[in-house]
């Protein structure tokens, strides 16, 4: 296991998400241009500037029975369930080790969330003012901390490899992807099952996000208020859920016969080193992560045929990103069909990398990109050749996606994939 | 009015079913909490903190740990109850 430059495919998808509770109705909802947006109608929201967010679409409480349920937060339950979907896609039926098919000392976890267990963190605290010390929940310290999604994700398939969480706040799940794809390129591992995952519709997130400035407002018209490269938009709205994907040597992949969706080609990553969360203006810091997935993959932008945008619907944010394209690709982004799902999931955070990197292997297999819906005007800053409304076939013979993940922080990640 | 062995076994069989979702019949005097009943340690902190509310007990962290089967359990709550 000496070699350094491995092919790394995908060869299973998983998401729950606001559109569906598997990947496949996730992708149908995406391709019917459905808003998972919905106002919030708790008792806590009445008195929040933001009402609107996109929850999850099937209750974890249905999927996951009670007694582990209350092991987890809602991060890792969301993690569990696109993680098991993923691992059975992939063709494995048992728990590494229990059968021949991998070798747990072979395989790795690595799930990321933005903001961790903060429900579970918030909601214990309220335990603790409310009914004293003795209540708080002994498994509060393993459900709050950020890498709980991924050390639950590591147990359940058996991982010994190494489990890892990287966290780049909305960029953590495409970087958790990014990490899992050089782990078994280099050698450390044969297969990696790698996602994003969120879980913070609470009113101190919301709370505190709104009065950033950075959601949408538009609690009369929840369904159109995500609304990437429209004139009007006018921030984010919160989404919930995960996606994961099992991320696989080639070699590996075909000595047991695996179905492969794509080939992941590498990743680009860069830092803008300009604020701690407004967006580089000029696209520079974006430009960079571009350029370094040119410098360090064999991937021609000739060959890239959708990009599954970053695009929140923030003013500044989705143009920045059309900025970098251009500054990178120049006029090959003519034929880059670029797609902004989040007006469909909304703003899913350390998830959107995992679910938008399932969104994106989809497309290519399908070859198909999922459409942008509720741009009534189309922003003329918005320079490129954006899907609206409905789907859009893409192009026969060898093509490649991207998928674009930016984080406060300044961090920014690009993911490339590309038909086999 | 101090419980009745039956009435312990009773409680603590509800409060396992709850914790870790072990059918109630199946909580007997002989079980291990950990081998048998799928409490782990940190699991077993809840049930403590739950049989201490419920039978009107305390029982401190240091007797925890001697508390091996239900029937342990049971015996320290008609023991110590108030």
């Amino acid at each position: 296991m000496n070699s350094t430059n491995r092919t790394v495919v995908v060869t299973g998808v998983g998401a729950t998400t606001p559109l569906g509770g598997d990947a496949s109705s996730t992708w149908e909802g995406l391709l019917a241009g459905r808003s998972g947006v919905g106002l919030l109608e708790q008792d806590w929201a009445a008195e929040l500037p933001v009402r609107i967010a996109a929850g999850i679409a099937v209750d974890p409480a249905t999927v996951i029975p009670r007694p582990q349920a209350r092991k987890l937060d809602r991060s890792a339950q969301f993690a569990l369930i696109a993680a098991r979907e993923a691992w059975a896609d992939a063709g494995f039926t048992a728990k590494a080790g229990e059968d021949g098919s991998v070798d747990p000392d072979r395989l790795g976890a690595v799930v990321a969330s933005g903001i961790g267990g903060v429900t579970t963190l918030l909601d214990q605290y309220d335990v603790l003012r409310e009914k004293g010390v003795r209540k708080v929940s002994p498994h509060t310290v393993p459900m709050l901390m950020p890498n709980g999604p991924a050390a639950n994700v590591g147990l359940e398939v058996g991982a010994r490899a190494g489990v890892h969480t990287p966290v780049s706040a909305c960029a953590s799940g495409a970087e958790a992807i990014g990490y899992a794809i050089e782990m078994i390129r280099t050698g450390r591992a044969d297969v990696v099952v790698a996602g994003g995952t969120e879980a913070a519709i609470h009113p101190l997130p919301i709370a505190a996000f709104g009065n950033m400035m950075a959601m949408s407002k538009n609690n009369d018209d929840p369904q159109g208020a995500s609304r990437p490269y429209d004139v009007d938009r006018n921030g984010f709205v919160l989404g919930e859920g995960a996606g994961v994907v099992v991320l696989e040597s080639a070699e590996h992949a075909a000595r047991r016969g695996a179905r492969v969706y794509a080939e992941a080609v590498g990743q680009g990553i860069s830092a803008d080193a300009h604020h701690i969360t407004q967006p580089e203006p000029s696209g520079n810091g974006i430009a960079h992560a571009l350029q370094n997935l040119l410098d360090s993959s064999d991937l021609k932008p000739a060959e890239i045929a959708h990009i599954n945008a970053h695009a929140t619907s923030t003013p500044q944010g989705d143009v920045a990103e059309i900025k970098a394209l251009r500054k990178v690709f120049g006029h090959d982004v003519d034929h880059m069909a670029l797609s902004a799902t989040k007006s469909m999931t909304g703003h899913l955070l350390g998830g959107a990398g995992g679910v938008e990197t399932v969104a994106s292997v989809l497309a290519l297999y399908h070859r198909t990109a999922p459409p942008t819906i509720n741009i009534e005007n189309l922003d003329p800053e918005a320079d490129a050749d954006v899907v609206r409304d409905k789907p859009r076939a893409l192009p026969e013979g060898t093509i490649a996606a991207l998928n674009d993940s930016f984080g406060f922080g300044g961090h920014n990640v690009v993911l490339a994939f590309r038909t086999v | 009015m101090a419980a009745t062995q039956e009435e312990i076994l009773e409680g603590l069989a509800e409060i396992v079913n709850e914790i870790a979702g072990i059918p109630t019949e199946d909580v007997l005097l002989d079980k291990s909490f950990t081998d048998d009943l799928d409490v782990d340690s940190l699991s077993m902190v809840e049930v403590v903190v739950a049989a201490e509310e419920r039978f009107d007990v305390k029982i401190p962290d240091d007797d925890v740990k001697n508390l091996k089967t239900v029937g342990d359990a049971v015996d320290y709550i008609l023991k110590h109850q108030g």
